[in-house]
């Protein structure tokens, strides 16, 4: 271990160190009575890490023997979860103690997951994969039952764990096999292996395992079924964390691992990356339709966006990388939107998600109910929000990658899932006005939920550049 | 000045982002204010687009006031118009403070309304300005989301339908298009539209799972455009949401769908379909001819047995589209020239109409026919307005329905005889529907006891009739002044076209020889 490794590491040594800290600062200190000062603490400084990080510089360096990487691609993906993650928990400030949901343990286990997601983004290795990948699970897996005195949160966390496990298990197989066949479970060496001529079977069978084990994390079909209760049982808060840096990871893993470890054999792995793909885009817009619970919906939504992400991906270019990434980003600047506003859906001081309960809620809210609008047109990819933008570059890196006919069916799943998102707009403007809403948005909730929508319009004159940084960061990966 | 079209195009977004931000409250000068704001913005981009007029040098065939700076994707922000663009910029510019004007006395939710307005009228703008493919995709598809919002909020009692239908319809439409854009960019290199209107789609035939395709890339890519314009226009048999649409909006809503939102499937298919496919157009053309001479005749029948007179007029619109399409695919001088100016007329004449039924609606609160009778006895003003309006629709030589219909029916007649001897009898099915129309709402004795102490039309509504009245006399006696403008452009067109035509002529058998 040389100082360089070390310096190569030093946001996710600071993280791990501020996270045990946290703990022990709130086990020994005054227990959820500091759970406010340790949360906006953590979320300032996965802010501040998000900033660091990315105005760190340019090239790519390994540690550990090449077990971690810092290159331009997982800057990028780090710079997306750590702004996601910061977000989340600052909306998610005003409403804990209200819920019954303010213990000090919240923010720690983010910060640890976010930690886990940063170990993802960067391995260079199946062990480091698997460890990182393992640190975030474990982290989530507790705060999805993190009401403790909730059957609906325990169910949601129980069911994340045993399915979980089942995915890591997978992965775990296909990891070995992986190893037996190249020999190494170092990327490098898997894809001079591959590089070296005929692919191995196993290989490619310990390909489709680690595929499937990652599936479920980023909640492709068939891998998803977790993802609908879950996303209902977990409390908000803990949902639209799920929702959004989670996903931006374990698909920046996907990326990784293909590219830089699988990139040969890409002509095996892009058909199944296009089957995932096209299966999630439609189960996504289909299944979303019946939904009559705002987060269940959201968790369809999320479906359905993995599906275009992977369509990106599937196009096996660095475009389609770069356009993944793009869309990663956008997706979730969406997704902390619709959350901060789902966040303080209240009627009476009870949280509740029931979509009948947006009834005409442009009367009673109107700048929310914008804000709320502009978000749900640019999820449904409506031009001319940056949704649309996110849709366009993936459709674009397929066909492209001579995959129009992923495109197609991009496009129709598209048009059948804007169907649930206007029904929302529906509610909202022209429902029936039922029994409403009468909570108030606390400032951080209507501030990112008035920029994000600001952001969807502002966003398409230059998409506020995130668009060089993306390419750098395929060309790091795609070589 | 470089940037004109831009401000053209983007001052009624500017002034709705204005009023989103400043215009608090929900009183009467709250109203009032959101009001003449939004006049005065959509009169601003009138006087902005009259310098464009004057401006713009109509000999010229290319694109003019061209715009570029780079975009991201490698896409390119590129305005510019051309003879076949700018009349429908005009005509735009027109309109919007006329339906403004027309919403004096809307009550619900002002602002809000006059932000709709002044969004739709920059993206409708930028359809007509873009020279971007996918800019002028945002900017199509754009149009859907306060259209919907108009329809939904302010529309009438089974609105929700209607708006729903109208959004997924169209929307369906439009992303075949979008699909065929991404093909044409990765084939082209570019999406540039002036640098693809240069570029020459293979044209040969391929085979795609055991079917031949005539045509090969072109056919599947004009099918994708037609798809989506078709909806648009619209054409039969897809026009079934444009009754509902037309029924429930507001009577604003109304104006600028039929005024100018039709207007955008047919520009497509001259600035797309036409120029960039010819030899598929070339092919699928008898189809076209058909399609248009069935929905002039069979709507025109259908427009007969309306009792809803906004419904009746929809249905009209769908007859006058057929003639729109026919003459763009009969791909000549006088079909073109036609289609373009029966588009232009027809946005006067059936914004004017919706116009008309939205003043005695304001006064009667019901669209149906046989709520009125007798008319002219207490509303002189209205019955001459109407009249004359009616009369246009028909097509009475003076006004610019005539022109329009003519030159389109000489257009096809040289490419296709039988459609035009079907086409004609349209010319007396719209007498038929309008004049019956007319003599029911207008005619005979006042003998409906709620019709006794109807007023006629005040100031505003005679101002806001006054400039309509003048462009579809003017145009109808004078109708130069837009066939000047497109004139050259829609020579270079054809020009273009023939020559792909005769270059694909040996690649494809059976193609029409061009230049007839």
């Amino acid at each position: 271990m040389t100082r360089a490794d070390l310096l190569t590491v030093l946001p996710e040594a600071l993280l791990a160190l501020a996270a045990l800290a946290a703990l022990m600062w709130g086990v020994f200190g005054g227990k959820d009575r500091l759970a406010l000062p340790i949360l906006w603490a953590t979320a300032a400084l996965l802010a501040a890490l998000a900033v660091w990080i990315a105005a760190a510089g340019e090239g790519a360096r390994t540690a550990f023997g090449g077990l971690f990487v810092d290159d331009a691609f997982a800057r990028f993906a780090k710079v997306v979860l750590l702004a996601a993650a910061a977000a989340v928990l600052a909306m998610a400030a005003g409403v804990l103690g209200r819920r019954g949901l303010l213990r000090f343990e919240f923010p720690v286990l983010v910060a640890l997951a976010a930690l886990g997601m940063m170990m993802m983004v960067s391995a260079g290795d199946l062990m480091a994969l698997y460890m990182g990948l393992e640190l975030q699970s474990l982290a989530l897996y507790v705060i999805a039952a993190m009401r403790r005195d909730s059957v609906r949160s325990t169910e949601a966390g129980l069911k994340y764990f045993v399915l979980g496990a089942l995915a890591s298990g997978l992965m775990l197989y296909g990891a070995s096999l992986a190893y037996g066949f190249a020999g190494t479970t170092g990327f490098a060496g898997i894809l001079e292996a591959l590089a070296a001529g005929e692919t191995p079977l196993g290989l490619l069978f310990g390909l489709v395992f680690l595929l499937a084990g990652l599936s479920f994390k980023v909640s492709a079909v068939p891998f998803h079924m977790w993802t609908p209760d879950v996303y209902e049982g977990a409390p908000t808060p803990v949902t639209a964390f799920f929702a959004t840096a989670p996903k931006v990871a374990a698909m920046a893993l996907i990326a990784r691992l293909v590219h830089d470890a699988f990139g040969p054999a890409g002509h095996d792995w892009r058909q199944v990356v296009a089957l995932l793909a096209v299966a999630s885009m439609f189960l996504g817009a289909v299944a979303g339709i019946g939904q009559r619970d705002f987060k269940r919906l959201m968790a369809y939504s999320s479906i359905g966006h993995m599906g275009f992400a992977l369509v990106g991906l599937a196009a096996g270019s660095a475009t389609g990388v770069q356009t993944m990434l793009v869309y990663l980003a956008i997706y979730a600047t969406m997704n902390v939107g619709v959350f901060a506003f789902i966040l303080a859906m209240e009627r009476e001081g009870r949280h509740l998600t029931d979509l009948a309960s947006l009834g005409l809620l442009a009367r009673r809210e109107p700048t929310a109910a914008l804000a709320l609008m502009i978000l749900l047109f640019s999820l449904a990819g409506v031009p001319p929000l940056l949704g649309f933008f996110a849709k366009y570059g993936v459709l674009l890196a397929a066909v492209e990658a001579d995959m129009a006919w992923l495109a197609l069916a991009g496009v129709i799943a598209s048009v059948i899932s804007a169907f649930y998102y206007i029904r929302i707009v529906y509610l909202m403007y022209f429902g029936d006005e039922g029994e409403g809403l009468d909570g108030a948005m606390t400032p951080a909730q209507k501030t990112l939920l008035v920029v994000t929508a600001a952001v969807m319009v502002a966003g398409i004159v230059n998409l506020f550049g995130i668009e060089a940084p993306a390419a750098a960061a395929a060309q790091a990966l795609v070589r | 000045m470089t940037s004109l079209l831009s401000i053209v195009t983007f001052l009624p977004a500017l002034a709705a982002a204005i009023l989103a931000l400043f215009l608090r409250g929900e009183d009467r000068a709250a109203q009032a204010n959101a009001k003449w704001l939004a006049l005065v913005a959509t009169l601003a981009t009138f006087a902005a687009s009259l310098v464009l007029l004057a401006g713009f040098d109509p000999a010229n065939p290319g694109f003019q006031f061209v715009e570029e700076r780079p975009w991201i994707f490698g896409l390119t922000y590129k305005m510019g118009v051309d003879g076949i663009a700018l009349p429908f910029v005009l005509l735009t510019t027109f309109l919007m403070p006329i339906t403004i004007l027309a919403c004096w006395n809307v009550t619900h939710r002002v602002k809000e309304y006059m932000i709709a307005f002044l969004v739709l009228e920059t993206l409708m703008t930028g359809v007509f300005t873009a020279l971007d493919l996918v800019l002028f995709y945002l900017f199509f598809e754009g149009g859907l989301i306060p259209m919907f919002l108009i329809i939904g909020i302010w529309g009438g009692r089974d609105r929700i339908y209607a708006a729903f239908k109208f959004f997924l319809y169209t929307f369906l439409g439009s992303v075949l298009m979008l699909v065929a854009m991404i093909a044409m960019y990765v084939d082209a290199g570019t999406t540039d539209i002036p640098r693809l209107l240069r570029h020459s789609f293979e044209s040969g035939p391929i085979e795609i799972l055991g079917w031949q395709i005539v045509g090969g890339m072109q056919m599947l890519l004009w099918l994708a455009f037609f798809a989506s314009f078709a909806v648009k226009l619209p054409m039969w048999p897809v026009h079934t949401w444009l009754p509902d649409a037309h029924v429930q909006a507001p009577t604003a809503g109304s104006v600028v769908l039929a005024a100018i939102l039709l207007k955008m499937g047919g520009y497509g298919f001259l600035r797309f379909s036409l120029p960039m496919f010819p030899v598929a157009s070339e092919i699928v053309a008898p189809l076209v001819f058909w399609l248009s001479a069935i929905a002039v005749v069979y709507t025109s029948l259908v427009a007969l047995m309306q009792d809803d007179m906004k419904k009746l007029i929809a249905y009209s619109s769908v007859a006058h589209m057929g003639f729109v399409t026919m003459g763009i695919f009969a791909a000549n001088r006088q079909g073109i020239d036609g289609a373009i100016f029966q588009m232009v007329s027809h946005g006067l004449v059936s914004g004017a109409l919706f116009l008309c039924v939205g003043v005695i609606y304001d006064r009667m609160h019901t669209r149906e026919i046989a709520a009125y009778g007798g008319l002219v006895n207490r509303m002189p003003a209205y019955a001459a307005v109407f009249s004359l309006f009616t009369l246009a629709n028909l097509g009475l030589p003076g006004t610019s329905g005539f022109v329009g219909e003519f030159l389109t029916l000489v257009g096809i007649f040289q490419a296709d005889t039988w459609v035009a001897t079907v086409a004609a009898t349209g010319v007396i099915l719209s007498a038929a529907y309008a004049l019956w129309l007319y003599r029911r709402v207008a005619f005979g004795d006042l003998i409906k006891e709620s019709l006794k102490t109807i007023t006629d039309m005040d100031r505003r509504e005679k101002t806001v009739f006054a400039p309509l009245v003048a462009m579809t006399l003017l145009l109808g006696v004078y109708p130069s002044l837009v066939t000047d403008l497109i004139g050259p452009t829609v020579a270079e067109l054809l020009s273009h076209h023939d020559a792909a035509l005769a270059a694909a002529a040996d690649a494809v058998p059976g193609l029409r020889l061009a230049g007839n």
